[in-house]
Formats: C-alpha cells, sequence, structure tokens
C-alpha cells in the first residue's frame, strides 16, 4: 500500500464537498452575481452535524442504514481508483465493475430508505433517480470497457495507470470520445443541470432531492456529504483518463488530481449555466447519447 | 496525414449522430452543413500533395454541401414557418442505438470486405455507416425537410466511399455527381415549399390521399 | 458528331422554348426538337458513329434500340403535346415544354453513354426532368405524387451511385482499363473482383430497379402516373422505364461477362415474378384508368427483368419487349389521356361508355387493351413468347406455369375496367365529343407500330436485337 495513494485519498475525501461549491459559484459568476461561499457545503455540513434527527414513525432501520451505506460504498469506490495517477489502494482483475456495483449499492440503499418513507413524494423522485441510473450504468460499463481495449489491463488501477500514458498516442479519437461519455455520466451521475438541478425546490423537476427529502439533520448531511464524494469520484476518474500521471513524481501526481478536479468542477458550472435543464423524457435520449460515443469508442478499438 | 482524415471520418459519423438525437430541424441542418464542411476538407487530408483536381472537388463539395444547400433548407423552414421540432416516428434514443448499430455494422462488412489496398481504414466503414444512418433518418422521420436532410447523408456516404477513387475516377464525374445532388435536393426543397403551403404542414405522413381503393 | 448532337439538340430546343416566351412557339420548338431528334437517329442507323470521349459515348445495338424506341414515342408524344396544349395549357405551358425537351435529352445521354456513371447522370437528369411535368397541375394530388416519386426515385438512384462505386472497386485489380468505361469492364471482365461485383450489381439492381418500377420498389408508380397527364403517363410508362431497363441491361452485360451470371440471372427473376404477383394482385378491382395502367407497367417491367434473368432467347426477348411496351404504354397512355380531355365522356369514378362518345379513342383503348395483354396479332404476344418459351426451353417449368398463370389473371383485371369503360352503358346521352386530329394521329401511329412489330420485324432491327441479346449473354430464338 503505497503513501501516495492513502495520501490521495485523504485529499479526495478532504476536497469533495469543495467542488459543488466551486461550480456553484462559476456558475454565478458566469450569470453575474456574486454566489454563495466557495465552502459553503463545509458550513452546510457542520450546521446539520450539530442539528438533531426526526424520524418518520413509518421508517425503519433501512431509512436509518441508508446515508451511512452511502458515503461508506462511496469511499470504498474511490479505494479502487488510482488517484494519484499510479496505482489504486485495491486493485484486481475486473475491479471496474466492482466500482460500478459499490456505487449502485449506495443508490439502491437511498432509494430504499426513499420507499421506506411511505411517501409517494419520495417514491417517485426514487423512481426518477432509476431510471437515470439505468441509462446512465451501460454508457459508464462501454467506457469502461473502452479504457480495457484501449489499455489492456482489467483494471481500474491499470487502466488508469501507466499503460493509458502509452494508449493516448495511439487512440486519440476514441479516448477523446470515452472522455466525453464519462463527463455526461459525471452530469447524471452527480445530478447536475442538464439531467437534474441541485438548486431547483420545484418538486416536479426535482429528481435526486426529493428522493432525500425526509432525511434530515447528521443523517441529511451524510447524504450530501455522499453526493460530493460521488461527484468527486466521477472528476477522479475523468482526471485519471485525461491526464495520464503514471510518469509524474507523487507529490506532482496529487497535485494535479486536485487541480483537475478544481477544473471539472468549473466546468460543470459552465455547463450548468449555458445549459437549460433536460425535459425529463429527454433524459434517457441524452445518456443514449453518452453510451453511443462510448460504443462508437469502442468499435473504433475493437477494429484497430 | 492519414492520421488527420481519421478524425474527420470520425466527425462525420458524430455529426450523423447529432442528426438521429437532436430534437431540433435547425440543428439537423446546422449538422449536415458541418458534414458537408467535413466532406469537403476530406480530400486535401487524403491526398495532401493537393493538386488542382483535389482542391476543385474540396472547393466544389464545401460551396454546395457545407453553404447552399444548408442555406436553401434553412430558406424553407423560415419561409414556410415551419414548427421545428423533428417529429420522429423512432424515438431518439433508440434511433441514436440504432445508429450504433448501424455503425457497428459497416465496420463488421467493410472488414469482411476485400479492399484494394490503397483504400483508407476508415474510409469505407464511415460511408457505409453514413449511408445506412441516412436511409434510416428518411424511412423513420416523418418530416419532409428532415427526410430531405436524410437523403443529403445518405449521398454524403455515396460520396465518401467514392472518395475512394478520386485518383481513377477524372474530375468531370465528380462534378456531375455534385450537380445532381444540388438540383436534386433543389427540386426536392421547392416541393416541400409547396407541401407546406398546401398542407400547413411539412409533415409527409399527411401525403394519404393516393392510394389504391 | 452525330453523338454530340443527339444530345445537344433536345438539351438546346429545351433552353430556346424556356427562352422563347411566345405562347405560340411552344408546340413548334417541340416538335421540332422531336423531328430533328428522329432524323439524326436515323443517320445513326445508318452510319457508323465512333465513339466520342475516349469511349465515354458510344452507340451499340442495345443502346440504339433505345435510343430509337425513346426518339420514335417522343414524337408521337410531341405532336400529341400539339393538340393537348390547344386544350390545357399547364402554366402557359413554358416549363412543360422545355422540362419535355429536357427530358429527351436526358434519355438520349443514357441511351449513348458507355460509362457508368454518364449513365448515371443521365437517369438522375430524367428523374428531375419529368418530377415538374408530374405536378403542373400544383395541386395536392400531385404535390403528393411528386413527393412520393422524388424521394423514392432519388433514394434509388442514390443507391445506384453506390453500387456505380463498387463497380470501380471491383474494376481495381485491373488497373490498365479505364475507370467504369463499359468496353474496358467487358475486355477486363475476367479480371474484376467477384465479390464486389456482386456487391454492385445488388445495389444496381435495387437502385435502377426502382427507376424502373420492379416490385417492391415500385409503389411511386401508381401515384406519379395517376396523377401525370396522359401523354406525361406515356412518356414515363414508355420512354424513363426503357432508359431504366438499359441501365439494369448494361449492369447484366458485365455481370455476364464477368461470369456471375448464375448469381444475378435469379435475382432478376425473383425480382420479375415478384412484379408480376403484384402488379395480378393490384390490378383486380382497380377502378382509376391510370393507376390500372401503371400497375400494367409493373408487370411489363417484371416482364423484362424476368427476360433478362432466364438468359438464352429470353434476352432478346426482354429487349424487344422493352419496345413494344414502350409503345403500347404509349398508346394506352395518349388513349386515356384523350378519354380524360373530354368532360362530356364523364369523370374518372363512373367514367363508361366511351365508345359511343368519343369512338376513336375508344377503339384505340380497345386495340390497346388486346395489345397490352400480349394477345396475338401484336409484338407484345412475340416477345412474351420469346420470354415464355426461354423458361420452357431452361427447364424452368414452374416460372413458365406460374408466369402463364399470373398474365391470364392480368388480363381479366384488365379487360374487366377497360372493357367497362369502352362499352359500358352511357351514363348521361349526349352530344359526342369533338376529337382533335392531334389527338388521334399519334397514338393511331403507335397501335399501328405494335401491329407491324407483332407481325413482320425488319431485317436491320433483327440484327440490332439479335446483337443485343448476345451482348446480354443470350441468343435471338
Amino acid at each position: 500500500m503505497s503513501r501516495s495513494a492513502l495520501v490521495g485519498l485523504a485529499l479526495l475525501l478532504g476536497v469533495a464537498p469543495l467542488l459543488s461549491g466551486i461550480a456553484a459559484r462559476t456558475k454565478a459568476r458566469l450569470t453575474g452575481r456574486r454566489g454563495a461561499p466557495l465552502l459553503q457545503l463545509y458550513w452546510d455540513l457542520a450546521r446539520l452535524r450539530r442539528k438533531g434527527v426526526v424520524y418518520s414513525r413509518t421508517t425503519t432501520w433501512v431509512f436509518r442504514l441508508a446515508p451511512i451505506v452511502l458515503v461508506a460504498t462511496a469511499a470504498l469506490a474511490a479505494c479502487l481508483v488510482p488517484l494519484d495517477g499510479r496505482r489504486a489502494l485495491v486493485s484486481f482483475s475486473g475491479d471496474f465493475v466492482a466500482f460500478a456495483y459499490l456505487l449502485a449499492l449506495g443508490r439502491f440503499f437511498l432509494v430504499l430508505a426513499a420507499l421506506d418513507t411511505g411517501s409517494s413524494f419520495e417514491g417517485m423522485g426514487a423512481s426518477r433517480e432509476v431510471t437515470v441510473a439505468a441509462f446512465a450504468e451501460p454508457a459508464l460499463f462501454l467506457a469502461f470497457i473502452a479504457l480495457v481495449l484501449a489499455t489492456g489491463s482489467l483494471s481500474l488501477g491499470g487502466a488508469l495507470g501507466a499503460p493509458l500514458t502509452q494508449a493516448w498516442p495511439t487512440a486519440v479519437p476514441a479516448l477523446a470520445m470515452v472522455t466525453a461519455s464519462l463527463f455526461l455520466v459525471l452530469l447524471a451521475e452527480g445530478s447536475r443541470v442538464p439531467v437534474d438541478d441541485p438548486a431547483t425546490h420545484l418538486e416536479l423537476t426535482m429528481i435526486h432531492e426529493v428522493m432525500v427529502l425526509d432525511h434530515s439533520g447528521p443523517d441529511f448531511a451524510l447524504i450530501l456529504y455522499g453526493g460530493a464524494l460521488k461527484l468527486a469520484l466521477f472528476g477522479a476518474l475523468l482526471v485519471g483518463a485525461v491526464v495520464p500521471r503514471a510518469g509524474l513524481a507523487p507529490g506532482l501526481g496529487l497535485a494535479v488530481l486536485v487541480l483537475g478536479l478544481l477544473g471539472v468542477a468549473v466546468l460543470v458550472g459552465i455547463v450548468e449555466s449555458v445549459t437549460a435543464r433536460l425535459r425529463l423524457s429527454r433524459v434517457p435520449q441524452f445518456l443514449t447519447a453518452a453510451s453511443a460515443l462510448a460504443a462508437l469508442a469502442v468499435i473504433l478499438l475493437l477494429v484497430r | 496525414m492519414p492520421r488527420l482524415a481519421d478524425l474527420l471520418l470520425l466527425l462525420v459519423m458524430l455529426t450523423s449522430f447529432v442528426v438521429l438525437g437532436t430534437t431540433r430541424l435547425s440543428t439537423c441542418i446546422r449538422a449536415v452543413a458541418f458534414q458537408g464542411l467535413l466532406l469537403g476538407m476530406l480530400p486535401l487530408a487524403l491526398y495532401p500533395n493537393g493538386e488542382l483536381h483535389t482542391w476543385g472537388l474540396a472547393v466544389g463539395t464545401m460551396a454546395v454541401k457545407a453553404v447552399i444547400l444548408p442555406r436553401f433548407l434553412s430558406w424553407a423552414i423560415r419561409e414556410a414557418a415551419v414548427r421545428r421540432e423533428v417529429e420522429p416516428r423512432v424515438g431518439y434514443a433508440l434511433s441514436l442505438l440504432l445508429g450504433v448499430v448501424a455503425v457497428a455494422a459497416a465496420f463488421a462488412i467493410s472488414t469482411g470486405l476485400p479492399l484494394p489496398e490503397r483504400t483508407r481504414e476508415m474510409l469505407v466503414p464511415a460511408a457505409l455507416a453514413t449511408v445506412i444512418i441516412g436511409l434510416f433518418v428518411l424511412i423513420t422521420r416523418s418530416k419532409a425537410l428532415v427526410q430531405v436532410v436524410g437523403y443529403l447523408m445518405l449521398e454524403n456516404g455515396v460520396y465518401l466511399f467514392g472518395l475512394t477513387h478520386v485518383e481513377r475516377v477524372p474530375f468531370l464525374v465528380e462534378a456531375g455527381v455534385l450537380l445532381d445532388v444540388f438540383v436534386g435536393v433543389f427540386i426536392m426543397g421547392i416541393v416541400v415549399f409547396h407541401i407546406n403551403r398546401e398542407f400547413d404542414s411539412l409533415d409527409s405522413a399527411r401525403l394519404t390521399e393516393l392510394t389504391d381503393r | 458528331m452525330i453523338l454530340l448532337a443527339l444530345i445537344a439538340v433536345p438539351a438546346l430546343a429545351a433552353v430556346g422554348a424556356y427562352a422563347h416566351r411566345a405562347a405560340e412557339w411552344r408546340a413548334p420548338w417541340l416538335v421540332l426538337g422531336a423531328l430533328l431528334h428522329v432524323v439524326l437517329v436515323a443517320l445513326a442507323w445508318g452510319s457508323s458513329t465512333g465513339r466520342v470521349f475516349g469511349g465515354w459515348l458510344a452507340l451499340d445495338a442495345l443502346g440504339l434500340i433505345v435510343l430509337s424506341t425513346v426518339s420514335l414515342l417522343f414524337a408521337v408524344v410531341a405532336s400529341y403535346a400539339v393538340g393537348y396544349l390547344r386544350r390545357e395549357s399547364p402554366r402557359g405551358g413554358r416549363a412543360f415544354v422545355s422540362c419535355l425537351l429536357a427530358f429527351l435529352a436526358a434519355a438520349s445521354l443514357v441511351a449513348l453513354s458507355h460509362h457508368f456513371v454518364l449513365l448515371w447522370v443521365g437517369l438522375e437528369a430524367t428523374t428531375l426532368a419529368v418530377a415538374p411535368l408530374i405536378f403542373h397541375r400544383h395541386d395536392r394530388r400531385s404535390l403528393e405524387a411528386v413527393w412520393k416519386y422524388l424521394v423514392l426515385s432519388s433514394v434509388g438512384i442514390a443507391l445506384a451511385l453506390l453500387g456505380v462505386f463498387f463497380l470501380a472497386t471491383a474494376q481495381a485489380g485491373a488497373p490498365a482499363g479505364r475507370p467504369l468505361v463499359l468496353a474496358d469492364l467487358l475486355r477486363d471482365a475476367a479480371r474484376l473482383h467477384p465479390a464486389w461485383l456482386k456487391a454492385a450489381f445488388i445495389f444496381l439492381l435495387v437502385g435502377f430497379g426502382t427507376k424502373m418500377g420492379l416490385a417492391p420498389m415500385h409503389t411511386w408508380k401508381p401515384d406519379a402516373y395517376g396523377e401525370a397527364p396522359g401523354l406525361v403517363g406515356g412518356l414515363m410508362a414508355g420512354a424513363l422505364t426503357s432508359c431504366a431497363f438499359l441501365a439494369v441491361a448494361r449492369s447484366t452485360q458485365v455481370a455476364v461477362a464477368a461470369g456471375i451470371g448464375p448469381f444475378i440471372q435469379p435475382l432478376l427473376v425473383a425480382f420479375g415474378l415478384l412484379s408480376l404477383v403484384v402488379a395480378a394482385a393490384f390490378l383486380i378491382g382497380q377502378t382509376d384508368l391510370k393507376r390500372l395502367l401503371a400497375y400494367s407497367s409493373v408487370e411489363h417491367m417484371g416482364l423484362s427483368a424476368l427476360g433478362l434473368g432466364l438468359g438464352a432467347a429470353g434476352t432478346y426477348g426482354a429487349v424487344l419487349h422493352m419496345i413494344n411496351n414502350a409503345f403500347v404504354k404509349g398508346l394506352l397512355f395518349l388513349a386515356v389521356g384523350n378519354v380524360l380531355l373530354h368532360p362530356e365522356a364523364g369523370r374518372p369514378p363512373t367514367l363508361s361508355g366511351v365508345l359511343s362518345r368519343a369512338p376513336v379513342s375508344g377503339l384505340l383503348l380497345l386495340i390497346g387493351l388486346f395489345a397490352v395483354t400480349g394477345s396475338p396479332p401484336f409484338g407484345t404476344f412475340l416477345s412474351e413468347f420469346a420470354i415464355l418459351s426461354a423458361a420452357f426451353q431452361g427447364g424452368h417449368y414452374w416460372i413458365a406455369a406460374t408466369v402463364l398463370a399470373l398474365l391470364a389473371v392480368i388480363f381479366v383485371g384488365l379487360a374487366a375496367r377497360i372493357l367497362d369503360v369502352v362499352h359500358g352503358p352511357s351514363p348521361r346521352s349526349g352530344e359526342k365529343a369533338r376529337e382533335s386530329p392531334w389527338l388521334i394521329a399519334g397514338p393511331l401511329l403507335l397501335a399501328l407500330a405494335v401491329l407491324v412489330l407483332g407481325v413482320f420485324i425488319p431485317r436491320a432491327l433483327f440484327e440490332a436485337l439479335s446483337a443485343a441479346a448476345r451482348a446480354l449473354g443470350g441468343r435471338a430464338p
């Protein structure tokens, strides 16, 4: 277990809440407002931590467990990603499947918790969330398959590690398409515009937010943190795919990771300010486009 | 610079996907105009020691496929005041998926066909994919203008395949082909214009008066 | 020189007719263009014409037959148009006459071109020249017809172009030959790449078959023929299909020379039989006369394709059948056009008793009926017989039996409606229609021509037909 990987994990866990702050600030600046403080989510988390919890009488242990599972799975998934650009904390053949399903497990529990409240409102949010996830999953897997084909390595640690450095010069178009596809998946998984709108408070348009409406206090803080961590995770994937850092010194690699994450956050902010949220019925189309991109990349890599 | 050519071909395929996935008529037209631009750049990328012939082909293609025809189609939209949505018979998501299948099929077919050596690897599959997607758009979109866009894509695919023969088939031939596409789409556009005036809609699905009784 | 003039004369006449705004000069331009063309074609029969543009334009037996057929039919249509333009002048007739002449130029280009891309350009040009003619009335129905026609034939022609490019790829193994020039393709036939050639033939057959109107790509035909004015319908069913037939025949010629006959012939037979089946199915109970003729056209194109596919004497029959079909379809469409031009004879759905109102047109319809169904004294009998006997001699008894049965069904379907129109009770008693000689002379001439072809085939024509049949891998009976 390398030290730089551990430091990377710590950095990711620490930086995660900053990303949504940066995205929000970018959006505010582009639309001519001053915007909330960059560290807003940290304050929110601290505030929620101090508050009490209210549990509805209909809820069971599932409801209480869900936030913990969410954060735990996201953190575990983070161990599979080579954060310093060299190797991951945990790495085995086919671990990208584990990565996808760890995140799916977290989502599964969140959905169960939403159904556990017995409110049709949360149920609606849950069903929407699952719909989005169902369309995002093929895109994610196709992108992984493309990475595997490009690098010949069956684990995330390898695919985003050293072999990728050699793969880029030979397969620029395919890897560019994979990157684009991963970015679209990031927007969907991170509940950002154009798939979802983290700022909306109109029930009819909410997806993720409406699902977690019943959580409060520290539980809600965990859910917020879990969401931020997921966004950061996908950001780390993206940075790993775009900037292979196997050749850099570990410290430099981590610095690039943080800078890259901040860049992704700015990009998300820009996207949020120039596009409108899609109608719900158009979301599958959006994610199918992401899948199509990744599938094209796979085809290109297959016939290489 | 074969790399540049491959990149252009990839962009050609991606623009086809834009047409499959977009909901807006104007995006369709812009996409096909961009495709025309790419097609115009391709001869230069494929045969870099540009003779006059190659340049003529490039300029002619760009003028017709990237400027004149798209302008004319946009004019038809504006003048006929049509609704700006594509209104497909097959959903967008399914269209995109079938587009991927088409690309896969194109690659499969062209690896099966024995090619003359000089041909670039990506050219034939890209051509076949564009032909298939063009046909698909033509069949599944009921709005007449989008059908014209589909037809243009079909022609673009055929043109791509024709590029494998730029060195052997003389210039006059390609000029004739370009001219035919030009006149063909022009006449189609005029008919589209009339369809809209007569039926208050560009939906060719409403053209159902003529049947066997 | 003659070759260039054959294309240039009608093209210039088209430009002239468009530039000359005076309405009374429209018909003279048209007739002048048509007559000059006929004279040029006659000259072409008499002299050896050579080649132009490095073999791109040339005249062989097959091309000459198609060219003559188109030219004669067009001359008749032009004379008919003189009478037609007096009665009905679609939007002044300026674009109408101009498009007719442009069509003749494009059709000549098709007949003369010995280069596949040029052939393709010519066919596309015929498509485009005819579109405004269908659309001349500018109403909803003609709009719908022209849209279907344009979309389907444009797609067909685009696929054909892909086929042409495939053909060029197949030729890559013979780099010495001039690309896509017919003579060189035939010379290097053995070195063409078989897989690409097969792919090319499929695309060419589907593409040009769409223009020919082979089922299942025939769906534009009833609509376009139904809405076009009679003389345009005649031109499309007679001349345009002949050009498309020529294109298919050229593809067959290359394929047979390259030795993939066993692969392509079943394809041609299948398309031919399917066309016959579709035509028979839709002819029964059809009330609209022009749509009836459209399905009859599908039938005849099917027969021609069948003839090509059966080989041997079938190819002779196919080419002869193309000539007969052109004349008979011209005759029938002009006769139907006459009937519809006379409002005294009643409107289409209730059209009946034409013989008592417009006796000559009625008689022409009757002659046309027997000619189109291949009854003995007419040329169609000979050509259908040649195709059928080729099926028997080749041992394809079930094909022959199917064709005979379908022909019987088609006869019944056509006769039921046309006899009704000609002989049925007149819905209104009234004055007889005045039939202008311009409107009658042309169709009568065509009837005579079909009759002559059934009784006696001139020696020169027989030799040309035999040469064409040999080129297509068959022989004279």
